[in-house]
């Protein structure tokens, strides 16, 4: 076994990882590394060769790799050092990495930690589509990275499941490379993606997008052969006699992103069954102190940019806890999703000051007014012209010593 | 006088913006957040443009393919005409992420970028 001692271990090089590496190193931290189990840092972003990424945060539209290159390049002149191809096992509560790479096992003793293990792709089992299982079928970012990454080319006649935001770059991808599209089919009324994507992507492309549909049947033996669509009801029921039949060979499903939290769960962390990842204070620590979760393993963002500034708090508080012992803290208090909120994060607070919420709503509306209450008395309200699931929304709440005195505040959309 | 929507593209909000055309005259309506909202719709009602995004085939790397873009947004209609350019190229590694593919792209004027590094790989017979 080999002991390493580190200050700040953060597991996982994708953005998330990176960005709050760099911000840990420049608020003082000494010896920080990033753990990741594959052989080039930037987590997915090297095969999203789309650009976009960047327009909020440094107001340029980068590609995923560039985006990759500029965080990369800057954790690699702060010092950071890295450890790449190597897995981390599991770790526990005195914050004792287990983890095993090529020059076999390894303890690394840290003060301090930082989750950064992304996300994973619903797959067919989590649609529990019905018919046979032939080849064929493949999670859209799986496809992305036989494209974009090693070149091989998964079909000709592409179904994709679902409008989410993988889904949609993968239909103008695959019509790029000379495939057909038949169609992108969505159970919901509306696209899960964003706007832009649904333009660039399929309205250039004139790809026929089949709002309130599903597939109801695979087909196929040895490869998938025709799946078949229906259109549902506003309860999602499928209604009969509106089957239509499409010939394929391949079928990609976009059916969204769950965060991976299976290294936070050795260690018995606390998560949210809404969000899926860690239950976090506005810091973004965990119920383990000194070990904080950041990006789409804490709940999954819509853009790298916001999820990378999110890091960066992170990163930065962290290493200040270990550099001069943070903040004053107070009772913790929760946050609790209200009417028409899916889920919040931070799900606690325990410090005064600006604090940032992310939430998102159950569904579309206009003109509403997001409520913060604590018993009944309204504290904070804004106003908000639309609203969208597909859109995480984030507001900025100054919290002030009074708030101390309840045990919880709820937010609600009205 | 016609009035048309469009979706502004320019960052991930998506506004819906709303102008009338008259001839070759756009007066913006309303819906964007920003002056950057009024200039894409503007452009993408007279002269819709496209950032390109593909990639190219790399030998001896360490990576069979190498992403690249285009410089600047192109003509929408040469999209394809660019997308089907790059199919035929073939670069030997290693690139680094920043070079110049090709100049002048479908006489687009803008040139073809790889936006990421891809090594060679030592001999290895």
């Amino acid at each position: 076994m080999n002991e390493i001692y580190v200050d700040l271990a953060v597991i996982g090089g994708g953005p998330a990882g990176l960005a709050s590496a760099i911000s840990a190193k420049e608020s003082g931290v000494e010896k920080v590394v990033v753990i990741d189990r594959n052989s080039w840092l930037g987590g997915i972003l090297p095969q999203c060769i789309h650009d976009g990424f960047g327009v909020e945060e440094v107001g340029k539209s980068l590609t995923g790799p560039e985006y990759a290159e500029m965080y990369i390049k800057k954790a690699e002149e702060k010092g950071i050092k890295f450890m790449k191809e190597t897995m981390v096992l599991s770790f526990n509560k005195k914050l004792q990495i287990l983890a095993v790479n090529k020059k076999g096992l390894y303890t690394i003793n840290s003060k301090s930690i930082v989750l950064a293990t992304g996300c994973r792709e619903k797959t067919r089992w989590h649609a529990l589509i019905p018919g046979t299982r032939p080849s064929g079928i493949y999670t859209a970012g799986v496809a992305q990275s036989f494209i974009n990454l090693y070149n091989i080319m998964p079909g000709k006649k592409v179904v994709i499941l679902g409008s989410g935001d993988v889904g949609l770059i993968m239909a103008r991808r695959f019509t790029l490379e000379g495939a057909e599209v038949a169609g992108v089919v969505e159970i919901l009324p509306y696209a899960s993606g964003l706007p832009r994507n649904v333009v660039q992507c399929l309205e250039d492309y004139e790809i026929p997008l089949f709002l309130n549909h599903t597939i109801t049947l695979i087909e196929g033996k040895e490869r998938i052969e025709a799946v078949t669509i229906s259109k549902v009801d506003e309860n999602m029921n499928v209604i009969e006699g509106s089957e239509k039949r499409i010939e394929c060979d391949t079928l990609l499903l976009s059916l969204g992103l769950i965060p991976e939290n299976e290294i936070a769960k050795t260690a018995r962390i606390e998560i949210d069954d809404l969000t899926g990842g860690a239950v976090v204070n506005q810091d973004f620590e965990t119920s383990i102190p000194n070990t904080f979760a950041v990006g789409n393993c804490l709940q999954v963002y819509d853009t790298v940019d916001v999820l990378s500034i999110d890091a960066k708090t992170a990163g930065k508080y962290a290493g200040e806890k270990l550099v001069y012992g943070g903040k004053e803290k107070f009772n913790c208090i929760k946050v609790v999703p209200g009417n028409g909120i899916r889920y919040v994060v931070p799900q606690k607070i325990d410090r005064t000051g600006k604090v940032i919420i992310s939430l998102r709503v159950r569904k579309p509306g206009e003109n509403l007014t997001l409520v913060i209450k604590a018993k009944n008395k309204e504290i904070f309200n804004k106003k908000m012209p639309w609203v969208n699931p597909a859109n995480m929304v984030r507001m900025e709440f100054n919290v002030s010593e009074e708030i101390f005195s309840y045990e919880s505040i709820e937010v609600e959309l009205k | 006088m016609k009035k048309i929507r469009i979706t502004c593209i320019v960052c991930p909000i998506g506004c819906k913006i709303v102008a009338n055309k008259k001839d070759d005259k756009i007066e913006i309506v309303g819906g964007n957040k920003c002056k950057r909202g009024e200039k894409y719709a503007i452009d993408e009602i007279l002269h819709p443009k496209r950032m390109v995004t593909t990639s190219v085939f790399v030998k001896n790397g360490e990576y069979p393919l190498v992403s690249v873009r285009t410089s600047q947004p192109v003509p929408k209609e040469k999209v394809m005409e660019i997308v089907k350019e790059m199919k035929k190229i073939s670069l030997e590694a290693p690139v680094k992420c920043g070079d110049v593919i090709v100049k002048n792209v479908a006489g687009t004027d803008a040139d073809i970028i790889a936006t990421r590094t891809v090594n060679s790989i030592p001999n290895s017979v």
